[in-house]
């Protein structure tokens, strides 16, 4: 069992987002994270789903997808060279004083950026991969998080290769 | 211009639509008037579910796309069943549902249902139609995904609106193409090949014919395919009639009712060669133990069945009919494997299946009867439970398309309104429903449609006063405690003259031939009712969860 992240290309169509997502949860997987948005194609959208299974529990999963007939392509991008990031907004109790300054030596560690500055707290923005913003997330709970919002994981294949139509 | 509603019926011409079975309602009432005087030809049921039944057995009959019609709201939600049936058993079929307005959509409307959302696990694909416009494109490609591939049923959606709608002609394309659905149909040469040099080295092969044979019609491939390389034949409930029941080569049914020669062979196997089946629990029982000794050959149209309960070793995704040519393009005859079939005759001899005949009114003897007396002019149909399983076991099947069941969801209702169907499909043969007494009550408002359009198809109740497949589970397994499982006495005969349907109740051996005879001899649907000996079982049987070779109800060890 570990994470896979797949990459779905589906017909961009009302609808389409609760047959991939409700083919998840028929077959009892859960979804670990989920991301949705326009790509390279204008009548197509992209979703990447990371899920949490074994390789044929995973296999199936695939197959299934595919036969849904609005997905286009679908591709697990686990056991290839890949950039994979997610984007996570933290707001964190950060009261004038020794809190604050930490909390902003700790962002710059991260590369993480000060996007709004409030009387008692600090909002950090974060891009990274999972574990990172994971990292950060148990670095400020010291500080009291306030509210967490993290999107869900988006993947690429590195190099020329792709994840495109051609089904 | 033309309505929405005129454009849904000629683009169901257009696809070769005969008859559709459906039910009237509110926002269908422009579908109803278009159909008032048009040469398609509807029938109407006595409840929405018999029409997605009756379209299901039409299909399966026939080979072609079934098509039923219900409004939205209660109507729409009678089809489910009907709908999640034929998905179960890939049955091509179009439902067509009313919706409420598309300005009211999401309002909770008078009876509105999402019922694409409801449908969305039970359809190969849905569609909700938004303007009279996408309707002749919407029909062309729901027809297209339900008849292809792995078949399927197909619900189209349509708001009142837009069935009053008005669009010009669009103009269609010669074929459909979507690039999100691409069946393979061609087999994977290599794999071929590596499946050919697994039967070269086999001595024990067996193949594993399931309902994709069916849908393929390839029955005459697969005939040549197991006689050319002397391979003993075994058929799941959905692949039974690919191949004659007295052909030598033929083994019955495997699984958990199967027959024990088809079991023992299944467990002695060395080579086992899937072909369009999808290694069903009923199937298999015990996954681990099931062709323990055997490499296996999958041919499936459906990558997804490849794999998904058993490893494989050479998977072959492709059409059975397009793969078995191939198959057999580059196959030399092959060895006889004379000691196998030696083998599994010994088995056939000695582990035959039993017909009790003690006087008292066996089912097992009503169906070999009705077999001897129709032979292989008939289509069968069956409802679900232990009669389901005696036809399955005993009627001499011949051909394909000529046994009718629900295999995956196993639908008790399913038979009376299939069989209407059916006999669309095949009015020049009769067509016969056999059935429980709890079955034949879950559809008999049927007796209707099949009254009021004179449908001949002849009831057969095996009538035990009981849930007997329940019944046997709680005998076997429950210590006999008959919960909920009988069911008092009805004159079934009665019920039938009511609506104005001959019916007979038969009560001893002696008057089962003449009953059928009599039922043949009436020119409109018929019904009989057989008091049959309670408390009979069908055996053999695999108990759940054991191996597939420890039958219980078999014969001792040979
Ligand atoms: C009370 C009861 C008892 C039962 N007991 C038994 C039993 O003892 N034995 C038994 O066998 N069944 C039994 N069943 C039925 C069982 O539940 C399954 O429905 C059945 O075994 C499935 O049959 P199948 O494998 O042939 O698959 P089907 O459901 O017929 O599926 C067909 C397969 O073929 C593929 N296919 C379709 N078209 C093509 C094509 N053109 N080319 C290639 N592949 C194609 C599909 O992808 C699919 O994998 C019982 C059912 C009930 C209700
Ligand atoms: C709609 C539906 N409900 C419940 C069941 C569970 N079930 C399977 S067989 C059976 C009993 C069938 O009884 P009957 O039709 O009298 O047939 P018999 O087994 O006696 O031949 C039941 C209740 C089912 N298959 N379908």
């Amino acid at each position: 069992m570990k994470p896979h992240t797949l990459s779905i290309l589906v017909e961009n169509k009302a609808g389409v987002l609760s047959r991939v997502t409700g083919l998840f949860s028929r077959r009892g997987f859960n979804i670990e994270s989920l991301a949705v948005g326009p790509c390279e194609e204008p009548d197509m959208s992209r979703i990447t789903i990371v899920v949490i299974g074994d390789d044929a529990q995973v296999e199936q999963v695939m197959k299934q997808l595919n036969k849904l007939i609005d997905v286009i392509k679908v591709s697990d991008l686990t056991d290839s060279e890949r950039v994979e990031r997610e984007l996570a907004l933290i707001k964190v109790t950060a009261e004038l004083g020794t809190s604050r300054a930490e909390i902003m030596q700790i962002a710059s560690i991260f590369r993480a950026s000060i996007v709004d500055v409030g009387a008692k707290t600090l909002i950090l923005q974060v891009i990274g991969d999972t574990d990172k913003i994971d990292a950060l997330e148990k670095l400020l709970r010291q500080y009291g998080i306030k509210e967490f919002v993290r999107t869900g994981t988006v993947g690429i294949l590195r190099g020329s290769k792709t994840v495109t139509s051609g089904k | 211009m033309k309505t929405g509603a005129k454009i849904l019926v000629e683009s169901l011409q257009r696809e070769g639509t005969e008859i559709i079975f459906g039910y009237p309602g509110g926002v269908v009432l422009p579908i109803y008037d278009e159909l008032y005087d048009s040469s398609l030809r509807h029938i109407l049921v006595r409840h929405e579910q018999a029409a997605a039944h009756a379209a299901d057995g039409y299909a399966r009959a026939s080979g072609r796309v079934g098509v039923c019609l219900a409004t939205s709201g209660p109507g729409a939600c009678n089809l489910v069943t009907g709908i999640a049936t034929a998905y179960m058993d890939s049955v091509p079929m179009v439902a067509l549902t009313g919706q409420v307005p598309t300005n009211l959509l999401g309002n909770d409307a008078f009876q509105e249902s999402d019922i694409t959302g409801i449908t969305m696990p039970i359809t190969k694909h849905n569609y909700l139609v938004k303007s009279a416009g996408e309707v002749s494109r919407t029909v062309q490609e729901a027809f297209y995904i339900a008849g292809t591939g792995r078949p399927g049923p197909v619900l189209i959606d349509i708001p009142k609106d837009v069935s009053t709608g008005l669009s010009a002609d669009v103009k269609l394309p010669e074929k459909v193409t979507l690039r999100g659905y691409n069946p393979t149909y061609k087999g994977h040469k290599r794999q071929m090949e590596k499946a050919l040099q697994l039967l070269a080295q086999s001595e024990r092969p067996l193949i594993y014919a399931g309902g994709g044979i069916i849908a393929s019609n390839a029955s005459p491939e697969l005939m040549e395919f197991a006689m050319l390389a002397s391979i003993p034949v075994t058929t799941t409930l959905m692949g039974i009639g690919c191949i004659p029941c007295h052909h030598p080569l033929n083994l019955g049914m495997l699984g958990m009712h199967g027959t024990e020669y088809a079991n023992f062979a299944v467990t002695e196997c060395d080579l086992m060669i899937a072909i369009g089946a999808r290694f069903d629990d009923r199937v298999t029982g015990k996954i681990d133990t099931f062709a323990p000794h055997a490499k296996i050959i999958h041919i499936d149209i459906d990558p997804a069945e490849i794999g998904k309960n058993k490893r494989v070793d050479v998977p072959i995704v492709g059409d059975v009919k397009a793969v078995l040519r191939d198959l057999l393009s580059l196959m030399k005859k092959q060895g006889a494997h004379e000691a196998w079939r030696k083998k599994i005759k010994h088995w056939k001899q000695h582990h035959p299946l039993k017909c009790p005949t003690n006087g008292a009114l066996h089912p097992q003897f009503i169906i070999r009867t009705l077999s001897d007396l129709v032979k292989e002019k008939a289509v069968i149909v069956s409802e679900v439970g232990q009669n389901q399983m005696w036809t399955a076991q005993h009627f001499c099947f011949h051909n394909p398309r000529t046994w009718i069941t629900s295999g995956g969801l196993g639908t008790m209702g399913y038979g009376l309104p299939a069989a209407m169907g059916v006999h669309f499909a095949r009015p020049d043969v009769p067509v016969f429903d056999i059935a429980g007494d709890g079955s034949i009550q879950m559809n008999i408002q049927e007796f209707g449609t099949l009254a009021s359009n004179q449908i001949p198809v002849k009831v057969v109740i095996l009538n035990n006063m009981y849930l007997g497949m329940v019944r046997q589970w709680q005998e076997l397994f429950y210590d006999h405690r008959y919960s909920f499982t009988e069911l008092p006495p009805v004159d079934f005969v009665k019920i039938a003259n009511a609506y104005g349907i001959e019916g007979m109740r038969v009560e001893s051996p002696d008057d089962v031939l003449p009953a059928l005879q009599a039922s043949l001899d009436c020119n409109g649907p018929f019904v009989m009712d057989f008091r049959i000996e309670r408390e009979e079982n069908v055996f053999p049987m695999v108990p759940a969860g054991a191996a597939i070779n420890e039958m219980i109800g078999g014969h001792p060890p040979s």
